[in-house]
């Protein structure tokens, strides 16, 4: 592996690094009443922004409240992206290819994992409502979108990834495009 | 490094295409502001408004006078609230309008006003609104713009679905939001709901001269929550309509206890039955307690008379008097057509609006189809009565009104728009968002016969970003559509004293030409009137002094009084004797607790005093009347209780003629 590769790669580790102290991803609600809109911050070990005005509008559906300690996620996350970033370095450090594709293929699934899991948790709120809800709309579920726009009654909702996860694709593509430089063109 | 410069690029490409994500967003409606918007509403310096705009001041009480097109306040009514700008339930004159039989009770929460009708349009008589905490109908003249007639309704709670009119305004309603056991058989366990609580229509008479209010009769009915009411039109002008919610009777986390029914009902009255069961003697009177207030333009003071007799008929025993109609979802509005063929119900968690068709209704009578009783009175089935629904409109559907051109607006509280939609065939056609969450909505004359097809006013309940931010407490809005053409477009929008929940519009032309300029002085019979400089006096009767005051351009006569002592009660009668248009005169004394006075030209108002210590009391004009205002000025000398001060006054006016 070139020593600017190398390079790369120790750098992207250290771009993932900042994930633990901004936010990953975002669901954010907009509707005519929210001009400002309201934005639930999704971190690595917690959750900030309106929530308690998400729940309270929640509840005239019937959606559970969202607790953060309703998800072990939250401890685990932060473990698992810190094992990334280590194994990332020590695959760097050691100069190893073969590392480098380990690790791509760790991330992806982790990735996979907190995909399926998040569309767990979506279906979940989304589905799971109470019977007794003051609005039932028949045939209506609430099901926020894993990634882009969907109309929910009056709520336009999105979710997007925020500047953690920004940084963690960031991070992933670049390890990705040494791994595919040092395979197929390095030695031609 | 060429390499991993182009490995850099892509990377960077790579991020942009994922940054762009966020951009990709559904279109939302653009913006509805005409272009022309500003011209459409200019009414230029010296010109009248086409339109006056009556909203209900909500938690203030009052209500409010606006012009339309241009949005500007011309007056703030006082009706329940007392009024220390003019005086009004602190003056001694209107003290009396505020009486209940729960004693003085200076405020409530004022929620609909409904104009007077003839033949089903509005005439520009009088204005009806309802106090809904202490359950009250008000009457205001709009020759004068004044409150002149507050009745009491007895045994009901939470006057809210009131006070909309018959077609002839032979009857203003009310019905009970919170329904309570009848007056005197309260002292229940809560618990016993279901059993003791009821709801009651009441029928207030209103005399087609004077205007004068009184309750005919109220009709006991199953305690629900009754919230809107419209009465019919032509071929249903016998009936009156109710929505209600909490057909569940529950009585508490009503949150969601009362959001269980998929349907809750729409109660049709059918009023006309109602006065040929009283004719035939099958009312029953009982005991009962309430105020009727009156106020009287000649001697400008009010009365108030305590009644103590109802007429109830109990609807259980009255077959064919009233029906239920299955409505979903706990109905707001209850609106009918322009042509008294369909009645609008609006299930506030609903996302369909039915329309129903009063001729089903009358066929499902008349065979009886019937899917059940509740408490005796017999529930219609929802199909057999329904014309059809309103699909895909909006999320919480409110109120609705109509324009001349067969269309129906309906506004939406929980998705914030208007939505219209075509009556006859029932399909949407335009919608227009509104800031923010709308509650009722307003199209002059939207509730008559006779509808204008020029604007619709949303009546917004949060306004939050919309104006320069006043702290916490923002007010709330109202905002102005153009629906002459297809399309819905915004022209304007303007804050609103209190909470606008309903308001409506009438042609300026049909109050102008009977708007009073003043009032005649020699037509004033106030017993402590002074009519002239001559009758200026004050007089002591034990305790009490009365002032007999003049104001007139640029003095008040008395100017000096002295032999006041503390312990006395002095009033100050203040008779305004100008006999030109705009001249008001003000009255106001150092350390009075109550208010200042405004004395309208031609009338007398009183002022009651009690000082509080010895010493000199400037009074004055506050009303900028003319040059000379600032010297329309006198003082009031109080000396001690012990004190042998002789009463004393005297009147440069006076001294000098």
């Amino acid at each position: 592996m070139k020593t600017s590769s190398r390079n790369i790669v120790i750098f992207c580790t250290l771009l993932m690094m900042v994930a633990f102290f901004v936010p990953f991803w975002k669901i954010i609600l907009e509707a005519p009443q929210y001009p400002e809109g309201l934005v639930m911050k999704i971190w690595l070990h917690k959750i900030t922004g309106d929530v308690e005005q998400i729940n309270g509008l929640n509840h005239y559906i019937g959606m559970k409240l969202i607790h953060e300690d309703e998800f072990p996620e939250f401890r685990i996350m932060p473990w698992a992206l810190g094992f990334l970033i280590a194994f990332g370095i020590l695959g760097a450090i050691l100069r190893k290819r073969s590392l480098i594709w380990a690790w791509i293929a760790t991330l992806a699934a982790a990735g996979g994992v907190a995909f399926y899991d998040f569309y767990q948790w979506l279906y979940d709120y989304g589905h799971n409502l109470n019977p007794h809800a003051a609005i039932k709309v028949p045939g209506m579920s609430y099901q926020p979108p894993m990634l882009g726009y969907k109309q929910l009654l009056n709520f336009l909702a999105g979710s997007f990834p925020d500047i953690g996860g920004y940084l963690v694709i960031i991070a992933a593509l670049g390890i990705v495009g040494v791994a595919v430089y040092e395979q197929f063109y390095r030695n031609k | 490094m060429k390499k991993i410069r182009q490995i850099l690029v892509g990377m960077t490409l790579l991020t942009l295409i994922g940054g762009s994500f966020t951009s990709c967003k559904p279109k939302k409606v653009g913006s509805l502001m005409a272009g022309d918007a500003a011209q459409k509403v200019y009414v230029a310096p010296g010109k009248y408004d086409e339109f006056y705009l009556f909203t209900s001041g909500g938690f203030s009480g009052q209500l409010g006078v606006y012009g339309l097109p241009s949005g500007r306040l011309l007056k703030n009514i006082p009706v329940f609230s007392q009024d220390p700008t003019t005086g009004w339930g602190y003056t001694e004159e209107s003290k009396p309008m505020l009486n209940t039989s729960h004693g003085f009770v200076p405020w409530d929460d004022s929620h609909h006003p409904e104009l007077s009708k003839t033949k089903g349009e509005d005439d520009g008589r009088w204005i009806f609104i309802n106090g809904n905490n202490t359950p009250r109908i008000a009457r205001i003249d709009l020759t004068t713009f004044r409150t002149v007639d507050i009745i009491e309704l007895p045994n009901a709670g939470g006057n809210h679905a009131s006070p909309f009119c018959t077609e002839n305004t032979e009857y203003v309603v009310g019905n009970s939001r919170f329904s309570i056991p009848l007056d005197g058989k309260d002292d229940v366990p809560i618990s016993t709901f279901k059993e003791n609580f009821k709801g009651v229509a009441t029928f207030v008479k209103v005399d087609p001269e004077s205007g004068k209010m009184s309750v005919a009769f109220q009709i006991i009915v199953p305690g629900f929550n009754y919230d809107l009411a419209h009465a019919g039109k032509g071929v249903s002008h016998d009936w009156m309509f109710f929505t209600c919610y909490n057909s569940e009777q529950a009585h508490n986390l009503l949150e969601v206890n009362a959001s269980q029914n998929d349907k809750d009902f729409v109660m049709a009255v059918n009023w006309k039955k109602a006065e040929e069961m009283i004719a035939q003697g099958k009312g029953k009177k009982i005991p009962a307690h309430y105020m009727h207030n009156m106020y009287d333009e000649k001697t400008h003071s009010a009365t108030s008379t305590e009644e103590k007799e109802v007429t109830i008929l109990m609807a259980e025993e009255m077959p064919g008097l009233v029906y239920y109609i299955p409505c979903p979802k706990s109905p707001h509005g209850c609106d009918i057509s322009p042509d008294g063929k369909y009645i609008v119900a609006s299930g506030k968690l609903a996302a369909t609006i039915p329309v129903f068709s009063f001729d089903k209704l009358l066929k499902s009578i008349e065979s009886k189809a019937f899917e059940g009783e509740v408490s005796g009175i017999p529930v219609l089935k929802y199909d057999q009565v329904l014309a059809g629904e309103v699909q895909q409109t909006g999320l919480g559907p409110l109120h609705t009104e109509f324009d001349d051109k067969g269309f129906a607006y309906t506004s939406f509280f929980v998705s914030s728009e208007i939505v219209k939609w075509d009556l006859e065939k029932r399909v949407v056609v335009d919608r227009a968002p509104t800031y923010y969450s709308i509650g009722h909505l307003c199209i002059p004359g939207g509730d008559s016969r006779k509808p204008s097809g020029k604007y619709v006013v949303a009546l917004n309940k949060i306004t939050k970003d919309r104006y320069l931010p006043t702290g916490p407490e923002l007010t709330q809005s109202a905002q102005l559509f153009d629906i002459s053409g297809d399309k819905m477009t915004l022209l304007l929008d303007f804050p609103t004293i209190g909470e606008p929940h309903y308001a409506q519009a009438i042609a300026a032309e049909k109050i102008v030409k009977n708007s009073k300029k003043f009032f005649k002085i020699e037509e004033n019979t106030n017993p402590f009137a002074a009519k002239s400089e001559a009758e200026a006096k004050v007089v002591r009767k034990g305790n009490r002094v009365d002032v007999y005051m003049i104001a007139i351009r640029s003095h008040l006569n008395p100017d000096n009084i002295e032999g006041i002592k503390l312990g006395d009660e002095v009033y100050f009668h203040v008779t305004n004797l100008e006999q030109d248009w705009d001249v008001p005169h003000g009255f106001a004394v150092k350390g009075a607790n109550n208010s200042e006075l405004l004395i309208m030209p031609g009338e007398t108002a009183t002022l009651k005093w009690i000082p509080e210590r010895a010493g000199m009391f400037p009074f004055y004009c506050t009303d900028f009347c003319s040059a000379l205002h600032q010297e329309m000025q006198g003082y009031a000398r109080v000396s001690p209780a012990a004190s042998n001060v002789p009463l004393s006054f005297s009147g440069g006016a006076t001294a000098a003629e």
